[in-house]
């Protein structure tokens, strides 16, 4: 057996991502995901069926509120299928940065008594919720044959856009969640921010109700072409708007590199202020 | 010769203490405090990370400690409560980092500081067992290996795919403990784990303790059973305020540790004080109260103990019972209170002690908080008493042996020797 020496001082050397140690430990992050997938869900009669219902009603409330009475466009497209696809991305971006931020001080008893790689517990976070998205897809499968809609050639992009979103997802969370250690602030607030953040990306609306000269501006939000993105792809009524997701893509890795550097400066005191 | 594989050099660790707020006993003055609240927690927030030297508030729970241990060598850590021995352990598993200092350690560490981590209630038995032992740096491959010896170590192998909310207390520390047992690092860091768990449990962890030193594993261990550090560790070292104040064989060390006993009449526990809190309670002051009030216990007269606890979930329907333990850590006896409804917020707890039970020794008192049969609340040596001898009457002036010193009733009386 090897001996690794390891040297505990209070100057350590700076590591933005500690790639091995998280390969050391990828069967916890493993069972953590299992965990927070079967803790969700247990003791509830419809269990995972609430994956199901929570998307299908907004889904439903806004085909009434805006796709009938406000008469929000749509490009063309059902508005059933024009916001679901939308909500998808959002669905999954809100529960996976509620779920992320809070893994720190949900877990403080762990944090307090055992040494792992702390990222371990957000990036659990951001997986477990992939089977809730999983679900939204079936449901949009569904759809698809409910309005007759056969999707287009650009579904081949599909995991590329989910991959997006997941880092679009975990650069934020991570920042949230190491605040969150200290300032208990955060929790509350993001309740609310992340509905109010719903609105800031073509959820209920299409990018193309954004004037052209504003929408580069627009996509730096990097949900923007996301959201965007999983039309094009699903639907196909537009085509994929690579600029945006150029520009969200370029705006989520910096995001995510000032979130792994924030978090590696803050993690080592997350014991003694949880 | 055996090669060093923790060496520690100059280790110190600063903790900010808090310090309380400015009440204002106007209306206007509370008004604008509120107003200026956010921003005087703000900078309360931001300074817990922030450590500014020769500050007040400062506490230094170590300071400069150095010492080594060798491949094999097993080393009992004790000391008082607040001395330091959790903080040193917490730096040593790497969950917090040190002010000052260096440690350099060679060799797979695993640290127990605490049975069931990462349990959780509505998985089960066996899904805990990953879970738990992945935490403590297990890899699945190793859980897979091992299952089924863990689970006949626990003894509950018929409920094993039960979710672990339907086990007893004294069920899921059997699992959480038999997953710890099964780690084979090269250096095993334990504290206080061994003080769960019934009488029989406790023997066979502890003579799991022994068959792991047997096997030329480097062990650390903290407790406050001074027989098991006897019977475990070779050397040992006893901590005083953050410090280093005794250095030698393990019956040394306890020796020294024994002799620096100190009578107390009233004890406070900080808010910052992690022994003194558990998720339900926090404990945060304990009174011995006699006739002088200076924690000595004239063995003839009645005594009380009083300790104060703050219920910071709900209301609840608990009992506290009393451990009376001699100063190696035997336990002599446990006085449990009866069940009442303690409703959110403080409560007190106060035992009167009859006369004519103590002898003329110390006692340290652990304190239990339970609740429908589940301890939510455990404290090793909460405060000490000591046990004073009234002035004697007859000729004899030695101690009386025994831990326990009853009056019972006696009668003398000569008889007419009958054949």
């Amino acid at each position: 057996m090897n001996e690794p020496t390891v040297i505990i001082e209070r100057k350590r050397k700076f590591i933005l991502l500690p790639w091995r140690e998280l390969v050391d430990y990828k069967d916890l992050l493993y069972f953590l995901v299992v965990r927070g997938v079967k803790a969700r869900y247990a003791q509830s009669v419809l269990g995972v069926g609430w994956a199901v219902i929570q998307p299908l009603f907004t889904m439903l409330i806004f085909t009434i509120v805006f796709g009938r009475l406000a008469k929000v466009s749509s490009d063309g497209l059902p508005y059933a299928l024009f916001s679901f696809s939308g909500l998808m991305a959002w669905t999954y971006f809100s529960g996976a940065l509620t779920e992320a931020s809070n893994s720190l001080i949900s877990n403080a008893n762990m944090l307090s008594k055992v040494y792992f790689p702390r990222l371990i517990l957000p990036l659990s976070g951001l997986f477990s919720k992939l089977l809730d998205f999983t679900i939204t897809i079936i449901v949009m499968g569904v759809l698809l044959v409910v309005f007759n809609y056969t999707p287009s050639a650009n579904l081949i992009y599909f995991p590329l856009l989910v991959v997006v979103m997941m880092i679009t997802t975990f650069g934020p969370a991570i920042i949230l969640a190491a605040w969150a250690v200290q300032y208990r602030d955060i929790k509350y607030a993001m309740t609310f921010i992340v509905q109010l953040l719903m609105y800031s990306a073509p959820v209920v609306y299409p990018l193309s109700a954004v004037p052209v000269e504003y929408r580069a501006i627009y996509s730096i939000n990097p949900l923007v072409g996301v959201v965007e993105g999983f039309r094009s792809a699903i639907l196909g009524a537009n085509p994929m708007p690579w600029s945006s997701i150029a520009i969200g893509s370029g705006v989520s890795l910096v995001v995510l590199m000032f979130g792994l550097y924030t978090f590696t400066k803050l993690e080592k005191t997350f014991a003694d202020v949880a | 010769m055996s090669k060093t594989v923790i060496q520690v050099e100059h280790l110190s660790k600063a903790y900010r203490i808090g310090v309380e707020d400015v009440k204002s006993d106007t209306l206007v003055g509370a008004f604008t405090q509120a107003i200026k609240a956010p921003l005087r927690n703000f900078r309360t927030l931001r300074n817990l990370r922030s450590l500014n030297r020769d500050e007040a508030s400062l506490f230094w729970a170590l300071k400069d400690i150095n010492f080594e241990v060798k491949e094999g060598e097993v080393l009992g850590i004790i000391g008082h409560n607040g001395a330091g021995k959790s903080t040193l352990l917490k730096i040593l598993s790497r969950i917090t980092e040190p002010t000052e200092g260096r440690i350099a350690i060679h060799g797979r560490v695993s640290s127990l500081l605490e049975v069931g981590t990462g349990f959780h209630p509505d998985l089960t038995g066996r899904e805990n067992i990953y879970m738990n032992g992945t935490i403590l740096g297990m890899r699945k491959k190793e859980i897979d290996g091992k299952l089924d010896e863990i689970i006949s170590f626990s003894g509950i192998s018929r409920h094993i795919d039960t979710p672990v909310k339907r086990y007893s207390s004294g069920m899921t520390v059997r699992l959480a403990f038999s997953v710890a047992a099964h780690l084979e690092p090269e250096i095993l860091i334990v504290d206080e784990v061994l003080a769960v768990g019934d009488a029989e449990f406790q023997k066979k962890c502890l003579s799991k303790m022994e068959d792991v030193t047997r096997k030329g594993r480097t062990v650390l261990f903290v407790s406050h059973n001074m027989m098991a550090i006897k019977s475990i560790c070779k050397t040992g070292i006893l901590l005083k305020s953050g410090q280093i104040s005794f250095k030698g064989t393990a019956t040394d060390t306890v020796t020294t540790y024994l002799q620096s006993f100190l009578p107390q009449s009233r004890v406070e526990f900080s808010e910052q004080d992690e022994s003194a809190q558990s998720e339900r309670i926090y404990l945060k002051n304990a009174v011995i109260g006699t006739q002088d009030n200076d924690g000595r216990v004239v063995i003839t007269d009645d005594f009380s103990v009083k300790i104060l606890f703050r219920n910071k979930g709900g209301a609840g329907n608990f009992n506290v019972n009393l451990f009376f333990n001699a100063p190696d850590g035997t336990n002599i006896f446990v006085s449990a209170s009866e069940v009442s409804e303690v409703s959110a917020g403080w409560f007190t707890a106060e035992c009167q002690v009859n006369a004519n039970i103590l002898n003329d020794d110390f006692y340290n008192l652990d304190a239990m908080v339970v609740e429908g049969g589940k301890p939510i609340f455990f404290m090793k040596s909460v405060i000490t008493v000591k046990g004073v001898e009234p002035p004697r009457e007859g000729s004899w002036m030695g101690k009386f042996p025994g831990m326990v010193r009853p009056k019972f009733q006696w009668k003398l009386s000569s008889n007419e020797l009958s054949l």
